[in-house]
């Protein structure tokens, strides 16, 4: 295998029982990326990371990292180690001997483990006069950092998240995104990260994995992931979005049931003879009074509006079900509900899903 | 309202504090006043006399207390040994059965003491069940183990099971999964995960159950009857007969006041170590 990748991943199948969890799996994870697999819960992430971490085995299918297989080695043997949704910290040691657990499993002198671990409190931005605190007597914030400090303690080739800020609320979660995109820069550690919120995975990672089923449906950068989707699913996990069923007939006309369409306009990826879905973000949906000048448009009636602190979004009703549109505060709208409207919308704005996905 | 909540609190408190200390603390107090009487007599005003415990010395009853004590902390450290693969099972592998065990175990505990030890002595004694069968078949013999010492251990081991593999098993229960895990995940050894991770945050149920079974036998006595034929004499066995036959009350007072004192103060530095509260569940 001449691939470049850090952490390999072939065929990788896990079945419990009849029930396939994770369905023939292929990732290159590369060294120094920040990798963020996003599904549902169920959607098999949760027993694929613990496949990579290695407390689960794989059925069938082999991990290379660099150049050892290490599918059969057990998660004590393996150079990588893993944050965990209950962060796991050791209740009966101190913020200290938190830390310094893997040093001393691996025989460390303890001037050396404590130098360390200062380092780390100092990395982390916690007072070292936590050294002696105990884990009951840190706030939530401050035990995720404990976490963290312990994990990179370890020195792994590669650190996994397992959804470690979902139990945190809003502000803080906010505040740890952006820490853990420093910290991953500053450190220059391979992560790897697990979460059900498409927002945490946007704003930390370099690379993003949509997961559904036991499969991906997509791996690309955030910005490609949330303007050009392959499937609906995607679409529909990435943020608010409005889908519209569009066919071209044999001569390349596009029809539409619910949209009118310039005359004229085509799209490149929509072939004569096919159909699909056009997605357009609420944000790029525009208002006006007639159709003029926009490449799709339809009618609808304002139905509701919902303040989203920085944004305004409004539900509209339509022939095509309610459409979502997203305006700033500054553009709020002026009509009020049950005002009949025009949306429209242009072609470089909207992304088109084949009709397979 | 903090104060007139803490009084009433105190004040509904009190029936049962009263009850308490007339059922545990007086009878002890009796026992305490009795200890320091002149023998035979039975005035309680008398001058305070520590002959009977100066008996304890010099008649060899330390020996009594010594074996009970030995004795006492072999089984416990049997149990402890026997009973954790049993109450790491019950508590993370057995699932639904570990719910049919701890039915078996708890019947057992239906039947009085003496009667299963009884049965023990009919399966085990020359020409019992065993070596009967064993001679009846194959003409070869063995001497029986009843009477000595190993046997009382066995006896005191198979009746205090329950009271340490229960709290074990609660203990072991309380160790988060996620933590044994995170630690092997670290680079944990299986035994460094037993010994750094497990035991410590078991260490109430181990302390719990270590201090029950330790307490109930070194005041056992029918082991040493029953099983034993008095091959040791264990203090509770010396307790009685001063009691009884020997009509010794400030003898037997005093023995117990030793053994109460003994048992009070280890159980107190037990108790006081773990953190009771998080075994009862009333924390988390």
């Amino acid at each position: 295998m001449g691939s470049p990748g850090l952490l390999r991943l072939r065929g990788v199948v896990k079945r419990f029982g009849s029930f396939t969890a994770v369905r023939d799996i292929d990732l290159d994870i590369v060294e120094g990326e920040f990798f963020t697999i996003v599904g549902p819960s169920g959607s098999g992430k949760s027993t694929l990371i613990r496949l990579l971490v290695g407390m689960d085995e794989v059925t069938e299918g082999e991990i290379w990292l660099r150049d050892k297989r290490i599918d059969k080695t057990p998660a004590n043997l393996r150079p990588t180690c893993m944050v965990f949704q209950s962060l796991a910290l050791f209740p009966h040691m101190t913020v200290g001997q938190n830390i310094e657990f893997p040093l001393k499993l691996r025989k460390e002198p303890q001037d050396k483990r404590r130098a360390r671990a200062e380092e780390l409190l100092d990395l982390l931005r916690l007072p070292r006069s936590y050294y002696d605190k105990r884990i009951s007597q840190c706030s939530g914030g401050e035990r995720q950092r404990v976490a963290l400090a312990r994990a990179l303690a370890f020195d792994p080739e590669i650190l996994f998240f397992d959804e470690p800020l979902s139990a945190l609320d809003y502000r803080l979660r906010k505040t740890l995104e952006k820490e853990l995109k420093d910290l991953h820069a500053r450190t220059g550690k391979t992560f790897v990260y697990i979460t059900h919120s498409l927002e945490e995975a946007m704003v930390m990672s370099d690379r993003i994995a949509i997961m559904k089923e036991g499969r991906f449906e997509q791996i690309a950068v955030a910005d490609e992931i949330y303007s050009a989707p392959v499937s609906r699913f995607v679409a529909e996990f990435m943020g608010e979005v409005n889908l519209f069923p569009l066919s071209a007939g044999a001569d390349g006309r596009i029809a539409s049931d619910a949209l009118s369409v310039r005359p004229g306009m085509r799209l490149s990826q929509l072939t004569p003879g096919s159909g699909g879905l056009l997605m357009v973000r609420p944000e790029y949906v525009r208002l006006a009074g007639d159709a003029d000048g926009f490449d799709f448009s339809l009618k609808g009636i304002v139905h509701g509006e919902y303040a989203l602190g920085s944004r305004i979004q409004y539900e509209i009703e339509t022939v095509n079900g309610m459409v979502t549109v997203e305006k700033l505060r500054e553009d709020r709208l002026t009509a009020t509900e049950g005002q009949t409207l025009v949306l429209g919308f242009n072609a470089e704005n909207t992304h088109f899903i084949g009709e397979a996905a | 309202m903090n104060r007139l909540d803490g009084r009433l609190g105190f004040l509904s408190a009190l029936p049962l504090v009263l009850v308490l200390l007339l059922s545990f603390l007086a009878p002890m107090a009796v026992v305490a006043l009795f200890s320091v009487m002149p023998q035979k007599v039975f005035s309680i005003a008398n001058m305070p006399d520590f002959s009977a415990y100066s008996l304890f010395f010099s008649q060899g009853y330390y020996k009594s207390l010594l074996w009970s004590l030995g004795m006492a902390l072999t089984a416990t450290i049997i149990l402890l040994l026997i009973c954790w693969p049993l109450a790491y099972a019950m508590a993370k592998v057995f699932g639904r059965f570990g719910l049919v065990l701890t039915v078996a175990v708890v019947m057992s505990l239906f039947v009085s003491e003496n009667i299963r030890l009884f049965g023990w002595v009919l399966t085990l004694m020359k020409g019992g069940l065993i070596e009967g069968h064993l001679r009846a078949w194959t003409g070869l013999s063995f001497e029986s183990p009843l009477y000595d010492v190993p046997i009382i251990i066995f006896g005191l081991v198979y009746v205090y099971l329950p009271f340490m593999l229960f709290p074990l098993a609660q203990g072991i229960a309380m160790v988060p999964d996620d933590t044994r895990q995170a630690a092997y995940d670290l680079g944990a050894s299986r035994s460094q995960v037993l010994w750094q991770i497990e035991v410590p945050l078991a260490a109430p149920g181990i302390v719990v159950g270590s201090l029950l079974t330790f307490v109930l036998a070194a005041g056992a006595l029918a082991e040493s009857k029953i099983l034993g034929g008095q091959a040791v004499i264990a203090i509770a066995d010396d307790i009685e007969t001063a009691f009884t036959f020997g009509q010794n009350w400030p003898l037997g007072s005093a023995l117990s006041m030793i053994l109460i004192v003994i048992i009070g103060g280890l159980a107190l530095f037990g108790v006081s170590k773990v953190d009771l509260d998080a075994i009862m569940g009333r924390k988390r």
